[in-house]
């Protein structure tokens, strides 16, 4: 996918993480970092998009993404538009009219989350030249900022990648969250990814992206360093996938029990909003292994770092008179 | 090829000068040093131990109030700032290697402001090679060069700490 990098190799839009090279997504892991420490700060701000507009263009409600989107782009001096899709009237305008309009209103970023796969890839294609498009999910395909922020949770705990044992739990199916790590976690050479789930909720296809398969909790929690949790998509779930949410829950919901073959300092991830007893018991949510609100307060920085490596040229710096 | 002073002829030089500098402050206002990425961290370092402050030291990155993000972008690779002290009434003496156009002191002092409202900051450089782009000058100054501008001064540590010019483009 080649729409998202400008011919020199640099981010113009952020749709998906499948064949980003590992490099770019160190730098944005890195870039991250840098600005982990403006929360630090009295004033909780950086000038670097002052002046600049980013739209929220949200076709699918989605109060907490549209939040960290919102409050990444407004640390970085931007200024924000929420434009919710989902309960405004379009009046029969189409997509493309409604892109055209806010483009002339001179708007340098779209942040697009929609409920079909390639709508943020569509927007992509559309926008003009000096426009970007971040991808904040788009139906069962990419979720890569997610990815991203929990790429940098990881490495915060575990320093690397090459010697984790990651698994991902539940409703692969429908989550793009799910196909979005996979494919980062296995550029920034992750040592091995593993996918636990019923076989229902997996894709046929799943093992052709390098994972291993189990359908057993116990045998794929073995040694595990990462735990992490996917949502039971109830509201994508049609046709008799799952017997009922408590059989789910007993067989695959992530309890202290279920969690004691994996390693002692396992950490316990969830992109959020959490089903708690259906696929995590609350103890484990807010038990000591879980980072899942640090992944939230992660979350904002790995969008900061994204949206000024696309709005702002991206380079290694040259000399300058200092 | 110039030759180039001695970095630890100058630091000495630039310490008493501070110890004066400070001498000539209310001597209930706490002080600090900080250092710009990565120089001025250096030099810091050394004259940190010279001055008898309760403060650690402060680390400046000041690459997000940078003036020239819309040419060369976000650097990924940057130190977050850390300032271990209360900013606000302290005296701050700001230390970089080389003043020249006076942008990267505009955007330290940018930085500083985002952690508090200092009592007063005074700049310390090991080297000004002149050149100003903006009304900011040195309130202690190791040496004055003069440099062609196709001329790069460049400071190299952090052990030992050494001036080295090389020509590149302007």
């Amino acid at each position: 996918m080649s729409t998202q990098l400008h011919t020199d190799g640099r981010l113009r839009h952020f749709l998906t993480t499948e064949g980003l090279p590992r490099q770019l997504l160190l730098q944005i892991l890195d870039t991250a970092e840098s600005f982990a420490g403006v929360i630090d700060k009295s004033v909780k701000k950086v000038p670097l998009l002052r002046g600049r507009t980013v739209i929220n263009l949200f076709f699918e409600a989605s109060t907490r993404t549209r939040i960290t989107f919102e409050l990444a782009a407004k640390r970085l001096s931007a200024d924000v538009l929420n434009v919710n899709v989902a309960t405004t009237s379009v009046k029969g305008e189409s997509l493309l009219d409604m892109l055209r309009n806010l483009e002339a209103m001179q708007a340098d970023m779209f942040v697009v989350r929609h409920a079909e796969s390639g709508a943020a890839d569509y927007v992509a294609r559309h926008v003009g030249p000096g426009a970007s498009v971040l991808n904040a999910g788009d139906g069962r395909h990419a979720h890569p900022t997610q990815a991203m922020l929990d790429a940098f949770t990881i490495r915060r705990h575990k320093g690397s990648f090459e010697s984790l044992i990651i698994a991902i739990v539940g409703d692969v199916m429908h989550s793009r969250v799910a196909r979005s790590q996979i494919h980062a976690l296995s550029a920034l050479g992750a040592g091995e990814i593993r996918v636990i789930a019923p076989r229902t909720l997996l894709p046929r296809d799943i093992e052709s992206l390098g994972v291993r398969v189990f359908h057993d909790m116990r045998l794929g929690l073995e040694e595990a360093d990462v735990v992490m949790m996917l949502r039971l998509q109830r509201e994508r779930m049609q046709g008799a996938l799952l017997p009922s949410e408590p059989e789910y829950f007993r067989v695959y919901g992530l309890t202290e029990d279920k969690l004691a073959p994996a390693k002692p300092d396992a950490i316990v991830m969830h992109p959020g909003p959490i089903n708690r007893g259906v696929e995590i018991d609350s103890r484990v949510a807010e038990g000591p292994r879980s980072v899942i609100l640090e992944q939230v307060t992660n979350g904002i920085a790995v969008r900061m770092a994204i949206m000024s490596m696309t709005l702002g040229a991206y380079q290694e710096m040259p000399r300058e008179p200092a | 090829m110039k030759s180039l002073p001695e970095v630890d002829h100058l630091l000495t030089k630039m310490g008493q000068a501070l110890r004066a500098l400070i001498a000539r402050h209310d001597p209930e206002r706490p002080v600090a040093l900080i250092g710009i990425h990565t120089g001025g961290v250096w030099l810091a370092e050394r004259l940190h131990p010279l001055l008898d402050l309760a403060n650690p030291i402060g680390a400046l990155n000041i690459h997000f109030h940078r003036d020239d993000f819309d040419r060369i972008g976000i650097h990924p690779r940057v130190q977050p700032s850390h300032l271990p002290f209360e900013v606000d009434g302290c005296l701050i003496v700001l230390i970089d290697d080389v003043l020249y156009s006076g942008r990267t002191v505009r955007a330290a002092l940018n930085e500083i402001f985002d952690y508090g409202r200092p009592a007063a900051v005074r700049l310390a450089v090991l080297v000004d090679r002149g050149g100003r782009e903006l009304p900011i000058a040195a309130d202690i100054v190791g040496a004055h060069l003069k440099l062609n501008p196709a001329e790069q001064i460049k400071l190299l540590g952090p052990s030992p700490l050494k001036l080295s010019i090389r020509r590149g483009r302007t």
